[in-house]
């Protein structure tokens, strides 16, 4: 029997062969199960999800609305005891494990991260599809770092807008559309590529501070928008039939399934469809260790089942859906492709691993009275995007692209996150009566300057493969990420201070709070290279990457295995870079676009598709 | 098995007139009762006398209000620290154990319950019967150990936690910040103002026994 090359990784245990079904998806989060939607609304095939997480539904979580444990130790994510990633900066360093979770998180569990997203939803800018091009065409292939790695998705705009659509009206965005089919509309994002259509839900409610965020914006003459969001403004019912009440803002939102549905969620849009079909099954507690693979063709997956028991199901078609390191890491378990090497460039199994980019002015707006305003949605805000993409940064050297500043929160509202938060040297030390009496004269007093998520460029260096040294719990290898910043972000992040700090002082000026220095969210990077301890945003992308070619991707542009064709690798793993906003409905959309071309093409002819 | 030991505490020292046992379960603290008697999970009797010392200089009870004695947040530390996250059982611990660079965060061995048990030799058994100057001093001289960064964190935590979890009794940790509780009825309403509603804690909410993470594997 050949096991994708690892010969020696099966126990001596008996491996129990389940009978053959036609699909089965590794992964049963955001795009496992739209993918096991479509195959099982659309086709008669019978369809199989493993999932390595616990069996979830919307009914438990009225009782999940704690901060320690879902916060502060962060219940719903995956036991990271169990598996996690390791960092290096550079290939001549040791990686060392990402102990504790920090700077992503990953989910587990029926819907996956998809259950505690914070719901943030916008498109990405119409040229990231063709970044490669823009790229080329705006500086000349001698203007641009020697090391870049940016590569074209593939497909264009008008490819993927009506996936974008067809995602937004399934999880009904809140939102307002800057650019209907060319006009451009004041209030939305101007800067947007064409949609068909508007939103299918209204926008969320203004805040004070997001009221206090527009108003600075426009004086400054930018184009504030209330960011589109998965969090349910109004009542609605979506093309399924499935309806969902408006969002009540309880503020567990982010790292917390919705109590009352409102947020989108595997759990609440895509399982009270796939529970009706006779032709779906999901196993939970089932981890996928390897996909099986002859002469070029997947034959099924092999996975530790709840019992540990290690099962072989076979299949005609193999997706993995296990999110973008997950569904890396099993192709370079299951030795499918030439794993990418950085010091030569050959090979493309692992290249191109990019992190979306945060950073913002490292200040804080002190309001003279409490601000009062509750709690927020996930994805509620207000945001810009005058310097999202090749907006605005024509004076700026050395600076390629962008990305969008969100401003008018004042933090999570939660109380032990909400609570301390006071202007530098208010207290002589971080504890005592001191410290208390400011900690309590500056609550909810203090609002931080705007936030900014920016694309991060794919460079040579920055790639994944399989750690030398540290194992999960079965005992395979672990994803070793290698990645810095590189000078590019440094001027990004700097610049982005700038406007930050702009928008902040104009905010102050509106608002009458005062600015000081020191506290905000630049604080704790200020060594500016790529850390895995504090929280930056859990959006990983790339590693087995789409294109138009063998020689430069994985997958074709519609996640088809190049060289096994009934092997798909759906979500993210599949962008050549990260693009400038959180990246979900991009993921679902190109998913979908698999699903379309799956049914309606590979199964009347099977075959490669490109 | 361990002997069973119990941290006494006057009664008129608690902030609320709830009082969460062992077990979760609210109960009314009456006027008459002098102490109560709390069984310990993790801590021995003299070790938590030390942390709720400790405690108390981190986050005093003064005229600005209750403070972590009030708020029993000896009680979240101890029920933390003797679950599942005191054993580490969140945590990667697989080895080899290696310092790396400061962007890789804590890359060391010890569990909560370790980090606690050298914090405290650090800081004696006699912590608790000195003079409030002298516990600052000391409690300088450790600031930036990992003990007491835990210490301080837990603080803060124990302080505004839900009461499913032992400390932020009869919620005076959200009544000094005016935290209304896990209530699905903003619709983004100020709660500021003068007429603040008496929070209400997760089980009162839902109507339900609510397990903390501790209290489960
Ligand atoms: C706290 C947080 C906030 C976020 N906020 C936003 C946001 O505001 N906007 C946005 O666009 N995105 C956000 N995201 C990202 C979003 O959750 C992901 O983009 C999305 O869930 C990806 O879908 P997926 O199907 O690829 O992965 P997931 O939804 O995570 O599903 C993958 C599933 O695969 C399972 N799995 C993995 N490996 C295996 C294996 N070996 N065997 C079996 N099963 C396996 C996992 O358990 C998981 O259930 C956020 C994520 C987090 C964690
Ligand atoms: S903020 Fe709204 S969408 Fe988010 S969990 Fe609360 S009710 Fe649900």
């Amino acid at each position: 029997m050949h096991w994708g090359g690892v010969e020696t990784w099966h126990g001596r245990r008996s491996l129990l062969t389940l009978k053959k079904v036609d699909v089965v998806i590794a992964g049963g989060g955001w795009t496992g199960l739209a993918t096991a939607k479509e195959i099982t609304t659309r086709t008669a095939l019978e369809v199989v999800v493993l999932e390595r997480g616990a069996a979830r539904s919307v009914s438990e979580y009225s009782a999940n609305m704690d901060e320690v444990d879902y916060s502060i130790r962060m219940r719903m994510l995956q036991n990271i005891a169990e598996e996690t990633l390791t960092h290096r900066h550079t290939i001549r360093d040791t990686a060392a494990p990402v102990r504790q979770w920090g700077h992503a998180r990953i989910g587990t569990g029926t819907g996956g991260g998809g259950e505690h997203w914070a719901g943030v939803a916008n498109r990405y800018p119409a040229d990231t599809f063709v970044l490669a091009t823009a790229l080329r065409e705006r500086f000349g292939t001698a203007k641009l770092p020697e090391h870049l790695s940016v590569q074209d998705w593939a497909f264009t705009w008008n490819d993927i807008e009506p996936y974008y659509t067809r995602v937004e009206e399934m999880m009904g965005i809140g939102g307002k559309a800057g650019n209907i089919q060319g006009r451009k509309i004041e209030g939305g994002n101007i800067f947007e590529g064409p949609r068909s259509k508007e939103y299918p839900v209204g926008p969320h409610r203004k805040t004070g501070g997001m009221a206090q965020f527009e108003t600075a914006a426009r004086q400054l003459g930018y184009h504030p928008y209330n960011r589109p969001a998965a969090t349910l403004p109004f009542d609605y019912k979506n093309p399924d039939g499935i309806q969902r009440p408006a969002c009540a803002y309880c503020g567990y939102c982010a790292m917390y399934g919705c109590m009352i549905g409102s947020k989108a969620q595997p759990t609440n849009l895509l399982m009270p469809i796939l529970r009706r079909r006779k032709s779906f099954t999901l196993r939970n507690g089932c981890w996928v260790r390897r996909i099986k693979h002859q002469n070029g063709r997947a034959e099924g997956v092999v996975y530790m089942d709840s019992q540990g028991q290690e099962v072989f199901q076979p299949a005609d078609l193999v997706v993995a859906g296990a999110f973008t390191p997950n569904n890396v890491r099993l192709l370079l378990m299951s030795k499918i492709g030439v794993p990418y090497d950085p010091l030569t460039g050959q090979g493309t199994l692992g290249k191109n691993f990019t992190h979306q980019l945060s950073g913002g002015a490292d200040l804080q707006l002190i309001h003279k009275q409490p601000m009062g305003e509750g709690m927020r949605a996930g994805g509620q805000g207000m945001s810009v995007s005058d310097f999202d993409g090749f907006n605005g940064i024509e004076n700026e050297t050395g600076i390629l692209r962008g990305g969008t500043f969100t401003g008018g929160g004042g933090g999570s509202g939660l109380p032990i996150a909400s609570f301390g938060a006071m202007p530098a040297g208010a207290a002589p030390r971080n504890w005592g009566s001191q410290w208390k009496k400011a900690t309590l004269e500056y609550h909810d007093r203090i609002a931080g300057a705007p936030t900014f998520e920016a694309e991060h460029l794919a460079y040579k260096h920055n790639y994944l493969d399989l750690d030398p040294t540290y194992t999960d719990k079965w005992g395979d290898p672990l994803l070793r990420t290698t990645i810095d910043w590189t000078e590019h972000e440094q001027r990004v992040r700097a610049f982005a201070a700038r406007v930050s700090a702009k928008m902040a002082r104009e905010m102050a000026a509106v608002s009458g709070a005062k600015v000081i220095e020191g506290g905000g969210r630049g604080a704790g990077r200020r060594t500016g290279r790529y850390q895995t301890s504090a929280y930056a945003t859990s959006h990983l992308h790339g590693g087995a990457i789409m294109g138009d070619s063998p020689a430069n991707s994985v997958v074709n542009s519609y996640l088809q295995h190049w060289h096994l064709s009934n092997l798909w690798v759906v979500g993210a793993s599949a962008f050549p870079q990260a693009g400038a906003t959180n990246p979900t409905i991009t993921s679902l959309s190109i998913t979908l676009r698999a699903c379309d071309a799956l049914i309606n093409r590979y199964l009347k002819h099977p075959g490669a598709l490109a | 098995m361990k002997r069973r030991e119990f941290l006494t505490i006057p009664a008129h020292t608690l902030g609320g007139s709830l009082w969460y046992s062992l077990a979760g379960r609210p109960s009314l603290v009456s006027a008459q009762q002098k102490e109560l008697r709390v069984p310990l999970r993790f801590f021995t009797a003299v070790e938590a006398q030390v942390v709720t010392a400790a405690c108390d200089r981190i986050f005093p009870s003064d005229e600005n209000g209750p403070g972590a004695k009030e708020a029993a947040v000896i009680i979240y530390i101890d029920r933390q620290l003797a679950g599942p996250y005191g054993r580490d059982k969140y945590r990667y611990t697989k080895g080899p154990w290696r310092e790396s660079v400061p962007e890789h965060g804590n890359q060391r061995p010890a569990s909560p319950r370790e980090t606690y048990r050298q914090g405290l030799a650090l800081l004696g058994a006699s912590f608790a019967d000195q003079t409030a100057e002298e516990q600052d001093r000391r409690l300088q001289a450790i600031e930036r150990t990992d003990f007491f960064q835990l210490l301080r964190t837990q603080t803060i935590e124990g302080m505004f936690c839900d009461p499913l979890h032992g400390g932020n009794a009869g919620m005076i940790g959200w009544q000094l910040i005016g935290f209304p509780g896990p209530v699905m009825t903003h619709h983004g309403q100020s709660a500021n103002g003068s007429k603040r509603p008496a929070p209400r804690s997760l089980e009162q909410i839902t109507g339900r026994r609510v397990k903390g993470w501790e209290d489960e594997a």
